[in-house]
């Protein structure tokens, strides 16, 4: 049995004279993880603060656990964990004595040792917030959000500005909870992440979603053509004729798009053994989610790398 | 939990954060008893004292900093800390989670009047030790606890209109100290203004001056009757009102937009 968690229809937001979301859709089933790509300005941000209750949309349907989140009930809140994208925390306190102080706010929190492990802080359990780095205040932001044993969790760009050791870690923070049946609602412009976390992703580009799907198959990613790629040191002798026809070559760098990637590899290498030829950087590459995200998004989205 | 131990429980950890912040706490606790040692140092001989012949002027200090007390832990500290969590992001971060926005607010301003109050303790204290200032009687002690409780409500309900005109925490100093120090100068709280002129005409607009006029009165043992200042907990009441009014309409949860 699929519930639905979220369920978002039309919707419309403007500032001033900026769409910032124009006509979204959105239905996310109950233990789910949805990851929200875009660049910045797209509208991922807005789109997840109305989600929370923190604005009020201007046109379209909203339903977050069965609730208006314009109307931010209490019993909504009771049930949400939030993530919010920059925030900081009660700088003179310590992560345990945080942590308490936000599952205080709920009706059945969740143990306060289950989440100082689930976000990897045990160590620092004792310390005080203004003590952490910034990746471990990230981690603490999410053991917040995770303070009354959501059902559902929105995490804005959880890892943006972190190392990559950071990452993995909070990475590893977010399988913990998928496990536990958590629906997941994630923003990210980063491709890695969504791959990583995701089980079904949006492509927004200037407040509209451009193609949605699990990670593997976006926008035919599945069905696209693999390409083989390697690096020619010196002049070298022709080609095989079947290789030619799909090859392209620039500075030496050659890439040819192959159908049958098997096949392809065999005349390659046979050729370059009979030849006496280094294939230098020999790769075979399927587009990988970037190239997909980069393609959908356009100039705007190399334009915020 | 009901509401109230929620309250009860916000009150603990917004008071263990007050006494961890060594600013909070250094400003708000050390400030006014800095200055009743600067002031009785440098004013310690004038003959002045409003408590008449034979006192010092050391019985003016100790009530007037008894309300700058009041000031500073009401209305610097909540604009100052309601400023910072605001821009921090913390008040929006509490306002996704199932607490009451009341009990925030509620709990922010219980700590500053406790801590105002016990500050109001301690000056009454170090001027009965140090400067013989003689204690108020069982008479005028209730127009003294009226004095401070509704100058206390009147300055945390200012502090809470004011952070509606603070855009971001660079600006809340300035602000917060440009609105109060003049007419800290010239409303009887750092020098005994002996004599009336156009500055106590305008002093007597603002609540300042009500407010140490208020404490004084009922801080001297030779006030007749019961000590109350009407006149000055009525023009007080009024700006605190104001206040209320005017934070209920602008008040704000969110920082300013970063992008």
């Amino acid at each position: 049995m699929t519930e639905t968690a979220i369920d978002v229809r039309g919707l419309r937001k403007s500032y001033g004279t900026v769409e910032a979301v124009r006509g979204v859709d959105i239905a996310i089933a109950t233990g789910e993880v949805f990851a929200l790509l875009g660049p910045n300005g797209a509208g991922k941000t807005t789109i997840v603060e109305i989600l929370e209750g923190h604005r009020q949309p201007d046109a379209g349907t909203v339903s977050v656990l069965n609730f208006d989140p314009a109307r931010r009930e209490r019993a909504m809140k009771q049930r949400i964990g939030i993530v919010l994208q920059s925030t900081s925390i009660e700088q003179f306190l310590t992560v345990a004595e945080v942590i308490e102080m936000y599952r205080g706010y709920y009706p059945k929190p969740r143990p306060l040792d289950e989440i100082i492990d689930v976000v990897g802080l045990t160590e620092k359990r004792d310390e005080r917030v203004k003590k952490l780095s910034g990746g471990q205040q990230r981690r603490l932001d999410v053991a917040i959000g995770l303070a009354g044993d959501p059902e559902l969790l929105f995490l804005d760009e959880p890892t943006t500005g972190f190392d990559p050791g950071a990452r993995r870690r909070m990475w590893d923070a977010v399988k913990n909870l998928v496990s536990l049946g958590k629906t997941i609602f994630l923003t990210t412009h980063y491709m890695e992440e969504a791959q990583e976390l995701a089980n079904r992703v949006a492509v927004i580009t200037a407040g509209r979603i451009v193609a949605e799907g699990p990670p593997g198959t976006l926008a035919g990613r599945e069905t696209s053509q693999t390409v083989v790629r390697f690096r020619l040191a010196e002049p070298v002798p022709a080609l095989p004729r079947s290789l030619k026809k799909a090859m392209t070559s620039k500075n030496g760098r050659v890439e040819i798009e192959a159908a049958d990637p098997v096949k392809v590899l065999h005349e390659l290498t046979g050729w370059a053994l009979e030849k006496n030829v280094t294939l230098d950087e020999l790769e075979v590459a399927r587009p990988t989610l970037e190239d997909v995200y980069l393609q959908l998004t356009g100039a705007e989205g190399q334009a915020a790398q | 939990m009901n509401d109230i131990a929620l309250a009860a429980r916000q009150i603990k950890y917004e008071n263990r954060s007050f006494w961890r912040n060594p600013a909070s706490a250094f400003f708000t606790f050390v400030f006014p008893l800095m200055f009743m040692v600067i002031f009785n140092l440098i004013f310690g001989n004038s003959k002045y004292s409003p408590f008449g012949p034979g006192g010092t002027v050391s019985d003016f200090y100790t009530p007037a900093l008894m309300a700058f007390a009041i000031i500073t832990a009401c209305y610097t500290n909540i604009a100052m800390g309601v400023v910072f969590a605001r821009e921090s992001g913390i008040l929006k971060r509490l306002r996704g989670t199932p607490l009451p926005s009341w009990v925030f607010l509620f709990a922010r301003i219980a700590v500053s009047v406790m801590v105002g109050l016990l500050l109001v303790v301690i000056i009454g204290a170090f001027g009965r030790a140090f400067y013989h200032v003689r204690l108020p009687g069982l008479r005028t002690l209730p127009a003294l606890v009226a004095a401070l409780v509704v100058g206390a409500a009147t300055f945390c309900a200012l502090g809470l209109a004011m952070t509606t005109f603070v855009p971001n925490v660079d600006a809340a100093p300035a602000v917060v100290n440009a609105t109060i120090f003049p007419l800290l100068f010239i409303s009887d709280v750092f020098i005994p203004i002996q004599h009336n002129g156009a500055l106590t005409t305008v002093a007597s607009i603002f609540p300042i001056k009500h407010l140490s006029h208020a404490v004084i009165t009922a801080y001297n043992p030779l006030t007749k009757g019961s000590g109350f200042e009407w006149k000055d907990l009525a023009i007080m009441g009024a700006w605190g009102v104001a206040a209320i009014l005017f934070s209920l309409r602008g008040f704000r949860w969110e920082p300013k937009e970063q992008s």
